[in-house]
């Protein structure tokens, strides 16, 4: 379970945020909503320890994040702005590269299935840098299906993804959930996805 | 260990990709040394002499020219945070960067300096004793220069500021590297500069991995 207790955001001389507290349990997923420049990629980004808490703490399973350190980071799956997508890279070798860096073997067979899923059929061998935005974003989001992990923090995750690409994404974020995991996101859209927590900044 | 070669696999696999950048460095190393003969004329001595000063300096600059893409395309394109999140420390991770840079920019220079120290009329013997003080010098330089693009990474500019950085760092494996070819020729013996070289080596190889990833997480913040 991941929860938040007094979480304050502090960007130059501006406080983003204060004092914030919840929590997010098995099957439950929090929608950080805000306007631009609200902090939501700041709480986000603390969320996943990529940024330093200015006060208040975070908790997995009940213990501080900072001293589990590597044990949540194999519990968490992030995906940001920035792809983390080489231009110069197939889909297919972006997707198996990932899961090396996560310290994973993942099959080719695997992989394909999983860009399959996403629709990338046949643009498995291209180079990413010949694919469209949205495709692009298929290629990073593949990475939902191919990575175990519990608690899913994504960071606009519906950018640049046509109509039934956010119908599967929905779904999928909805099946994780069933299966017990967690998913904090970001969204300037209504999401038709059950056990949605609302967190206005 | 399964992560760490997974980061060299995947820088290797770009350089491939982009062959540009690594022969850009190369081209250049071969150019600069094989200018100095031509300019200074054939006098055999002189050139023995300013041979192993020039080779070094020469190395010295070649490594310095991609050392501000080591980790700027990871940062702009996430993937350094990718790395952050990883369940393997990002210690080891960078130490795989380093690694990588030392094969597509260092190695190919230790492999190309006895070809190019024909130039200059160096014997068998001072030509080995180069290999080896390269063999020895260029992680190092490959350790320092990551410690240089991780402080100045996302900094405007900071393609200048990193050289300014760096070279003053390199001044040690410029004099034992150097230093090794000059006493071998004049007939002192290598040993104590490459084991000089080779001491810096390994405490570069403890200490800059660890800088690294701490300038690293600066300048995630």
């Amino acid at each position: 379970m991941l929860s938040a207790h007094g979480l304050t955001c502090v960007r130059g001389e501006r406080r983003l945020f204060a004092g914030l507290d919840f929590e997010v349990g098995p099957g439950e997923w929090l929608h950080v909503q805000g306007e631009n420049g609200a902090g939501k990629t700041s709480l986000l980004r603390m969320l996943v320890g990529l940024m330093a808490v200015a006060a208040g703490e975070i908790r997995w399973g009940g213990e501080p994040v900072r001293t589990l350190a590597e044990d949540y980071h194999r519990e968490l799956l992030f995906l940001g702005h920035h792809g983390a997508v080489k231009e110069e890279l197939t889909a297919l070798e972006n997707l198996q590269l990932s899961s090396a860096l996560d310290g994973d073997e993942l099959a080719e067979r695997e992989a394909l299935a999983a860009l399959h899923r996403f629709g990338l059929k046949g643009r498995e061998e291209l180079p990413v840098r010949f694919l469209s935005a949205g495709q692009k974003r298929r290629v990073l989001l593949a990475r939902l299906v191919t990575k175990k992990a519990r608690l899913w923090v994504l960071d606009e995750p519906f950018t640049a993804l046509d109509v039934k690409a956010v119908a599967m994404l929905s779904a999928l974020i909805g099946e994780h959930l069933a299966g017990g995991g967690m998913a904090v996101l970001t969204s300037h859209q209504a999401m038709p996805i059950a056990g949605g927590k609302a967190l206005q900044l | 260990m399964n992560a760490v070669l997974a980061v060299i696999r995947r820088d290797l696999l770009l350089a491939a990709r982009k062959k540009s950048e690594v022969l850009t460095a190369l081209f250049f190393f071969v150019i600069v040394t094989s200018l100095f003969p031509l300019g200074i004329g054939p006098e055999p001595v002189l050139l023995k002499k300013i041979a192993p000063g020039v080779l070094w300096v020469a190395a010295l600059l070649a490594t310095m020219l991609g050392l501000n893409r080591l980790f700027a395309t990871d940062h702009v394109d996430g993937t350094l945070e990718q790395m952050v999140l990883s369940p393997t420390p990002l210690g080891l991770l960078v130490s795989g960067k380093i690694a990588a840079h030392w094969l597509l920019s260092g190695l190919p220079l230790v492999l190309l300096a006895p070809v190019l120290g024909l130039q200059f009329d160096l014997d068998g013997g001072a030509l080995g004793v180069l290999i080896v003080a390269l063999l020895l010098g260029t992680p190092l330089l490959s350790l320092i220069g990551a410690i240089g693009a991780a402080l100045t990474l996302g900094l405007r500019g900071g393609g200048v500021l990193l050289s300014l950085l760096v070279l003053p760092l390199y001044v040690p494996a410029l004099i034992f590297g150097a230093g090794a070819v000059e006493a071998h020729i004049s007939g002192l013996g290598a040993g104590g500069h490459l084991s000089l070289l080779a001491a810096l080596l390994a405490l570069a190889v403890f200490f800059a991995p660890w800088a690294t990833t701490a300038a690293l997480r600066i300048a995630l913040e």
